[in-house]
């Protein structure tokens, strides 16, 4: 064959198999689902559990035959915890990768970043973020699965008032997820009747909080401290307060999901309460409990295949694939429209954070009963009951 | 608390940070005063130190642990100077000192990979996460002291090596005076391998006493070579005991100002008064004032 057979044979190849591939990908071949995590970075906590559940789950799916007989395709991305990595990710998937929804980004900042570029491209993404601002004001195409910062406030103040508590000190590190949290307690305060006493920001690197505690100890009458940030400074609080002897109740956020933190801060843990979803607690649900089956199937599947305790964040990457397969069954096939429509209509997804109710105007599709406070008994997580 | 209560508890929690920027300082100032660099990965020695000795906790006793891992580190640091500054054929100070921030990211990339990015940490040295020491109403962790211990072990070490050891004073001659060092038969390039086989080995000692109060996870380095370079420079960069009372300083004026002002502001007031003592002393509190002098302690 000489070369110019070869470019003449090549190109007609070529401009045959091109029509016949892009029909492929668009009815038989697999669906292809976006997905940007910060599998590493300082929120690696969040992304590395949610990366791992999700490439599990689409395995699953895909060993079960896929949906509506097409095999699903994860494209992940790590971030790495980068607003500015997280939109270059999010331009790509959309231009050329042309998936059919993103999950993720792991981080609230990340989410924000990308929100208006997915409404522009009306690509849907599902975050598995929690701030409040990602869902309000409503974007069409912007969801959200992990559970809200008001609602995890309320329910820290609700279980304070029932304990007598009504003056607390608040401490949130300088980061996005300590940021919110911080407003959500201001703004909260004074419907449910609390006072904050301590109001402190802290280095989100910090490597010590004994100062800042020692102020919250200065401070006459403070019934409880109530941190919210991400670890280390979780461990960091609980240890320091017990060395002081400050010994007030300890309240964290959701943030504290993980039960490596409480391993970390060892028997200083002991009692420090939190808001979190069921997941984390599913060995204690009743049987009939409508989120048994689903918690403790994930639980088992990802605890056998990794080694390591499951928690909420993996959990919303589980939801956020969930949410998007529902729609695609009821939708019938992947047009992304449908799709859509078809997540606006999902009334009683049970997940792994709660129960989803989906509608035009809610896109978070959780309610306050997705929490359950927990506390941490002899190292072991386990529901708080007064 | 009374008063006075309250002024101890917050001088002892900024010696609880105080030390720990003091214990990774001592480590920059070793490589400061054998090359005149500042190594930029000084921060990851001593998260490696804390990573190795968590990693081998699981198999050994804890001592041994500590042991094992402070070699490894020095090994890696005397690898790192044979790898990458030992075959340069410009030894200027910027150079060097951009190796080793280039180090100082492969180190975090590759222990991202080694291990993950879970935080981790070594037990309590004695006694547990809520145990203290009792000093007129006020409390310290027991931990702090074994941090301090390193520190005095640091320091004493190192004077005694670089004041009355043939090795140690050659060091102090490549630093001084390099071309006068080399005419007198000193191989500077041997010289600056041991000075980063120690700083990392005294890094990797940081790492481990610091590991139980801020765990250890394989971002920690930077964060942490920030305040222990604030440290050396208040202190007087080249000289240990200097860098110790820097690291100290740093740690009460923090502690300090979280009396005073909202703890969101701790960095403010730390690094404004660094900038103050710059201005008045440009060579630190006990640094002597010529460049090369500064070096020479």
């Amino acid at each position: 064959m000489n070369p110019l057979t070869a470019i003449l044979t090549l190109g007609l190849g070529l401009s045959l198999l091109a029509p016949a591939s892009s029909l492929a990908a668009a009815n038989s071949g697999p669906i292809k689902i976006g997905a940007i995590f910060s599998v590493t970075g300082p929120a690696s906590f969040l992304g590395a559990p949610a990366a791992k559940t999700a490439k599990m789950l689409v395995d699953k799916i895909n060993n079960e035959g896929g949906v509506n007989g097409r095999k699903l395709q994860l494209i992940l991305k790590d971030s790495a915890g980068s607003p500015e990595k997280a939109v270059s990710f999010a331009k790509q998937l959309i231009e050329e990768e042309q998936v059919l929804a993103i999950i993720g980004p792991s981080t609230s900042g990340e989410t924000m970043q990308i929100k208006a570029l997915c409404e522009e491209n009306q690509m849907i993404l599902i975050s598995c973020a929690a701030a409040e601002v990602i869902v309000n004001p409503l974007a069409k195409h912007v969801f959200k699965v992990a559970p809200k910062d008001s609602h995890a406030a309320v329910l820290i103040y609700r279980t304070m008032k029932d304990h007598g508590i009504r003056k607390v000190a608040v401490l949130s590190s300088n980061d996005g997820f300590g940021a919110a949290g911080k407003k959500q307690l201001e703004d909260l305060a004074k419907a449910e009747g609390m006072e904050i006493l301590v109001n402190e920001v802290y280095d989100k690197q910090a490597t010590d909080l004994t100062d800042i505690l020692t102020k919250v100890k200065s401070q006459p009458g403070v019934q409880a401290v109530v941190n919210w940030s991400i670890v280390p400074a979780q461990s960091i609080v609980a240890k320091n307060m017990r060395q002081i002897g400050l010994n007030v109740p300890l309240y964290q956020s959701h943030g504290f999901a993980n039960r490596k933190y409480a391993e970390q801060a060892g028997v200083a843990a002991e009692g420090t309460l939190f808001p979190a979803s069921r997941i984390v607690v599913g060995d204690e649900l009743a049987d009939d409990h409508p989120q048994k089956r689903v918690v403790t199937s994930y639980k088992q599947e990802y605890e056998k295949l990794f080694n390591e305790d499951v928690s909420t964040f993996g959990g919303h990457a589980y939801d956020a694939l969930l949410v998007i397969v529902e729609a695609l069954k009821k939708a019938g096939g992947p047009d992304r429209e449908k799709v859509r429509q078809a997540i606006e209509g999902i009334q009683g997804l049970v997940g792994t954070a709660g129960v989803f109710n989906f509608s035009a105007t809610d896109h978070t599709g959780l309610s306050l009963d997705a929490f359950e406070m927990i506390t941490v008994k002899n190292g072991k997580f386990t529901v708080y009951r007064k | 608390m009374d008063p006075g209560n309250l002024a101890l508890q917050y001088f002892l929690s900024g010696i609880t940070k105080g030390s720990i920027y003091a214990v990774v300082a001592i480590g920059f100032n070793l490589i400061y005063s054998a090359t005149g660099v500042l190594n930029f990965a000084q921060g990851e020695f001593v998260m490696l130190g804390g990573m190795v000795a968590v990693t081998l906790a699981q198999f050994v006793p804890l001592p041994v642990a500590v042991a094992g891992a402070i070699l490894a580190v020095a090994v890696v640091g005397c690898l790192l100077e044979l790898l990458f500054f030992r075959k340069l054929r410009h030894h200027s100070i910027l150079h060097l000192i951009i190796i080793t921030i280039g180090l100082s990211i492969v180190i975090q990339e590759a222990a991202l990979h080694l291990w993950d990015e879970k935080v981790r940490s070594l037990p309590y040295f004695t006694g547990n996460e809520i145990s203290s020491v009792r000093v007129f109403g006020a409390a310290i962790s027991p931990q702090v002291l074994w941090v301090l211990g390193a520190v005095g072990v640091s320091v004493a070490g190192l004077h005694v090596f670089l004041r009355y050891t043939l090795k140690g004073r050659a060091m102090r001659a490549c630093s001084s005076n390099p071309e006068a060092a080399m005419l007198a038969g000193i191989n500077i390039s041997n010289m600056r391998t041991l000075a980063f086989g120690l700083s990392a080995g005294l890094g990797a000692l940081a790492g481990c006493v610091i590991s139980p109060i801020t765990m250890t996870h394989y971002e920690m380095g930077g964060g942490l070579a920030i305040k222990g370079f604030a440290a050396a420079i208040l202190g007087g960069l080249g000289n240990p005991m200097a860098a110790v009372v820097g690291g100290l300083l740093v740690g009460v004026l923090e502690a300090a100002s979280v009396r005073y002002l909202p703890a969101a502001y701790n960095d403010v007031s730390a690094f404004a008064m660094l900038l103050l003592v710059v201005f008045v002393r440009p060579h630190g509190l006990f640094g002597a004032p010529a460049g090369a002098q500064v070096r020479e302690h």
